[in-house]
């Protein structure tokens, strides 16, 4: 590491300079299995996280990986898998991408064993696998209702014995592109406030979600869209951003917890949900599924319940799996045995839960290259929840996991193939100091606004007018409202140094939010049909027309949208799926 | 609107010679945490309050404290279960980088040290093991790494010692408990690692916010181990023998 000065204005300012092959931004699975894959393939790789190592939102994942081992059903295998998540994707989906995560899955799981993660056996000692939502068969390898936290601790592992720089708590504020190719980006170190400039061959964006737009969500306080923003600003394509997933099972109560997942490991356990009368409404909504239907079927026909009147005293309806039994409920689902016991006093093996939908992930994100991650822009990847493609119009549970796993690994490798081919670019000191004269301007400012209420607004505007069921009326309200928020914004800052301040990194991360919503509410007033996870109140129907992908991208300084047909299917794949419906 | 009164300790060493505490009136919500109290100052008070947090959920381990001298997870611990007034302190085993925030950095170092699973040679794939041979070492593996053991335990407080502390002693457990693991960790843990200054006071399993029995489960099985491995009269034997035909 070196230190440079830069002179503008006649104001000094210091920054350290680290460089490497890979930067990797995020230290969730994608971007750790993507750091294991490109230090193995000789490049030098730089990881940073906003947060601790080891403590991404990966941690929440809960249910378990897909990937058709066949371990407890033996029909299982990947041409189901990929049909699966084809047809819950509601045909928006990559095909290319369904097909590499299918096939390569059960790959990643092995691997990931063999790295040191202890997954929950089969009688026969084989990995064991539990049933989900919309998945033919029993697919998700799984330890507990804690596989996200074995899968970080597994790879955290790996990567604190191999030689890659994790920089952890240090947060990207831009990303540097010269002549339509990455050059290097900018950060700050939070514990220190030093400033960080990363010159790089190539960026792996692994930022995960946005779900922190919403004021009712699953999602940790890391996931605020950096990725999308630092993408999008680069000058990279977004695609359906429109497609939030909610959960169908959130907590309700107490506030402080509203939002909080609750796994749908339950459902897969046995669990089901009744409404306040008692009715177990699954039966009318899918009669066949029941509660096990993909999460967009659940999560309305919950909402639908609500809205009817038969929803419980806090806007919620029931979820029971006491029926299993005590001893079961401690050895298959202990995390959430103590999530109600600790922060509800519900006790789970005795009464039902009260349970509504919670934001709980993105579809959409950046366009990405299936082979290889790579955006349209040379040198910068995206892998995980920040990229879109594989999911479509509504993410089955435990395929995250495996997307991670999977495009995190081809990403490293595509990021340290084109790294050693690549230079080094240089870095205009102009842009160097314009872009630490921005960080600064928003510290030791007593008068600022505060980004809290800011971000505030964005969150209920996003969970009232860009909800479950949305209307375009609303969409255009919240459009309105998120343009005036920007205005608004250019006056955050707070009071206090560039070192560990909290405030501060609210003000760095408003404009990226504000970023974000837009193109999730441009894409969700371009998208008039009800498809996936996008429902509209005024087009109620699914449309042929709109069997496209829709990208957003920075023109000049305002958002363009674009709809473009989705990659059609080879006649090999064509075969395995049933034929669209309308 | 109920009101509670937060204590929270606030110092920049770079600038504070001394931290102090300072009072805030924050409205009560039902079923509120500590976190979410701490949450409202930062977010609506003092902006530049310094505080970690991530899932509040009790899964990531972030937002480690000492709240009323206990050390707790600050998304764990209800407002209600404590008195009116609440002081919450930094975790005092690791040095302070600003308000509630400490440097936790060289568990990542020690982490190094552990040397991590390797497969049994010639360990058939995909492995077979039976579920009640994982159980023993998936408890280690409920671990979120919030170091609260760490922070409580009087080793690593007031003395100076090789002694990599309750949440590292279970890392070494959960490698050489797993069933496909082929190295025996536990000479290192005794030897190299310090866990020989542990004296078993229980501190560490009581503080730890997924229950693990770290002492009961983890240490002292540790410790035992490494009493056969050096005393017992058979191994030394086959030892020396092994020692003097390698010698050859």
């Amino acid at each position: 590491m070196k230190t440079e000065n830069s002179k503008v204005n006649g104001i000094q300012k210091k920054y350290e300079t680290v460089s490497s092959d890979v930067l990797i931004i995020g230290a969730g699975g994608a971007g750790l299995r993507a750091a294991i894959e490109a230090f193995d393939n000789e490049a030098s790789v730089v990881v940073v996280s906003k947060s601790l190592l080891g403590k991404a939102h990966t941690v929440m994942a809960e249910g378990g990986i897909a990937a058709s081992v066949a371990n407890v059903d033996s029909k299982d295998n990947w041409k189901v898998h990929f049909s699966d998540t084809i047809v819950e994707g509601v045909y928006i989906g990559n095909w290319r991408m369904a097909e590499i995560m299918t096939k390569e899955a059960p790959d990643r799981v092995y691997e990931l064993e063999r790295y040191g993660a202890l997954f929950d056996r089969t009688p026969d000692g084989k990995i064991m696998q539990r049933a989900f939502g919309a998945h033919t068969y029993r697919r998700l390898c799984h330890v507990g209702d804690k596989t996200g936290l074995e899968l970080i601790r597994t790879l955290e592992d790996q990567i604190l014995h191999r030689d890659v720089n994790v920089m952890d708590e240090v947060f990207i504020t831009k990303l540097f592109i010269k002549n339509n190719s990455v050059s290097g980006a900018l950060g700050i170190r939070l514990r220190t406030g030093e400033i960080i400039l990363f010159r790089t061959k190539t960026v792996i964006l692994c930022t995960g979600g946005a779900g922190r737009l919403y004021k009712v969500t699953s999602n940790s306080w890391e996931s605020t869209g950096d990725g999308i923003a630092l993408a999008y600003n680069a000058g990279a394509e977004l695609m359906d951003m429109e497609m939030i997933q909610f959960h169908p099972t959130g907590m309700v109560y107490p506030p402080g917890v509203k939002g909080l997942l609750v796994t749908e490991g339950i459902r897969g356990e046995g669990g089901i949900l009744l409404n306040a009368k008692g009715e177990r409404f699954m039966l009318r909504y899918s009669p066949e599924k029941k509660e096990l239907d993909a999460r967009d079927v659940v999560a309305r026909a919950i909402h639908s319940e609500i809205e009817a009147g038969r929803g419980t005293e806090h806007n919620a309806v029931y979820l029971d799996i006491s029926q299993k039994g005590a001893k079961f409920i401690h050895q298959k689902l202990p995390g959430m045995y103590s999530q109600f016991m600790d922060f509800a006093g519900v006790d789970i093996t005795k009464q039902p839960m009260e349970v509504a939908p919670t934001v709980h992930y993105q579809m959409g994100g950046i366009r990405v290259d299936p082979e290889t991650c790579r955006t349209n822009i040379k040198g910068l990847f995206a892998a995980g929840e920040v990229a879109s493609g594989l999911h479509g119009a509504n993410r089955l549970g435990g395929n995250s996991l495996a997307d991670i796993l999977v495009f995190g690994k081809r990403a490293g490798l595509a990021a340290a193939i084109y790294s050693s081919k690549t230079a080094l670019s240089s870095i205009s000191t102009e842009e160097i100091s314009k872009e630490i004269a921005r960080i600064n301007s928003f510290a030791n400012k007593k008068k600022g606004l505060n980004p809290q209420t800011i971000i505030k607004v964005i969150g209920e505007t996003m969970s009232e007018k860009v909800g479950i069921v949305r209307d375009g009326k609303d969409l255009g309200l919240a459009l309105t409202k998120i343009q005036a928020l920007r205005k608004k914004a250019k006056n955050v800052g707070v009071s206090g140094s560039l070192k560990f301040n909290p405030g501060l990194l609210s003000c760095l991360e408003v404009e990226g939010m504000l970023t974000t919503a837009e193109a999730i509410i441009r894409s969700a007033i371009a998208r008039k049909e009800s498809r996936g996870a996008h429902t509209r109140k005024d087009f109620p129907k699914k449309d042929p027309k709109f069997k496209k992908n829709i990208l957003s991208y920075k023109n000049g300084n305002s958002m363009k949208l674009k709809m473009v047909s989705v990659p059609s299917m080879p006649d090999r794949l064509k075969q395995l799926v049933k034929l669209e419906v309308y | 609107m109920k009101e509670l009164t937060i204590n929270i300790f606030r110092m920049d060493p770079a600038v504070d010679n001394a931290g102090k505490y300072k009072k805030f009136n924050v409205p009560v919500q039902e079923g509120m945490v500590v976190l979410d109290a701490v949450r409202y100052v930062q977010e609506n008070i003092d902006p530049s309050l310094a505080l970690r947090w991530n899932c509040k959920a009790a899964r990531c381990g972030s937002c480690s404290a000492e709240i009323n001298g206990r050390p707790r997870l600050m998304c764990k611990t209800r407002v209600d279960m404590l008195e009116e007034e609440i002081t919450v302190s930094p975790i005092r085993a690791y040095p302070l980088i600003k308000d509630l925030v400490t440097d936790v950095s060289n568990n990542y170092e020690i982490e190094r040290r552990i040397p991590a699973f390797r497969p049994k040679k010639g360990a058939a794939q995909p492995f077979l093991i039976n579920q009640i041979d994982v159980t023993r070492s998936q408890e280690f593996r409920r671990c979120i790494e919030c170091f609260l053991c760490q922070d409580v335990c009087h080793v690593i407080r007031e003395h100076n010692t090789n002694y990599i502390g309750p949440r590292h002693a279970i890392k070494v457990a959960s490698l050489d408990m797993h069933p496909m693991d082929g190295i025996d960790r536990s000479p290192m843990l005794n030897g190299d690692l310090g866990l020989g200054f542990c004296n078993i006071t229980k501190c560490c399993q009581e503080v730890c916010p997924e229950g693990i029995k770290i002492t009961d489960n983890a240490i002292i099985p540790e410790k035992e181990r490494a009493v056969d491995y050096k005393y017992d009269p058979i191994l030394r034997l086959a030892r020396r023998l092994r020692r003097g035909s390698s010698a050859k």
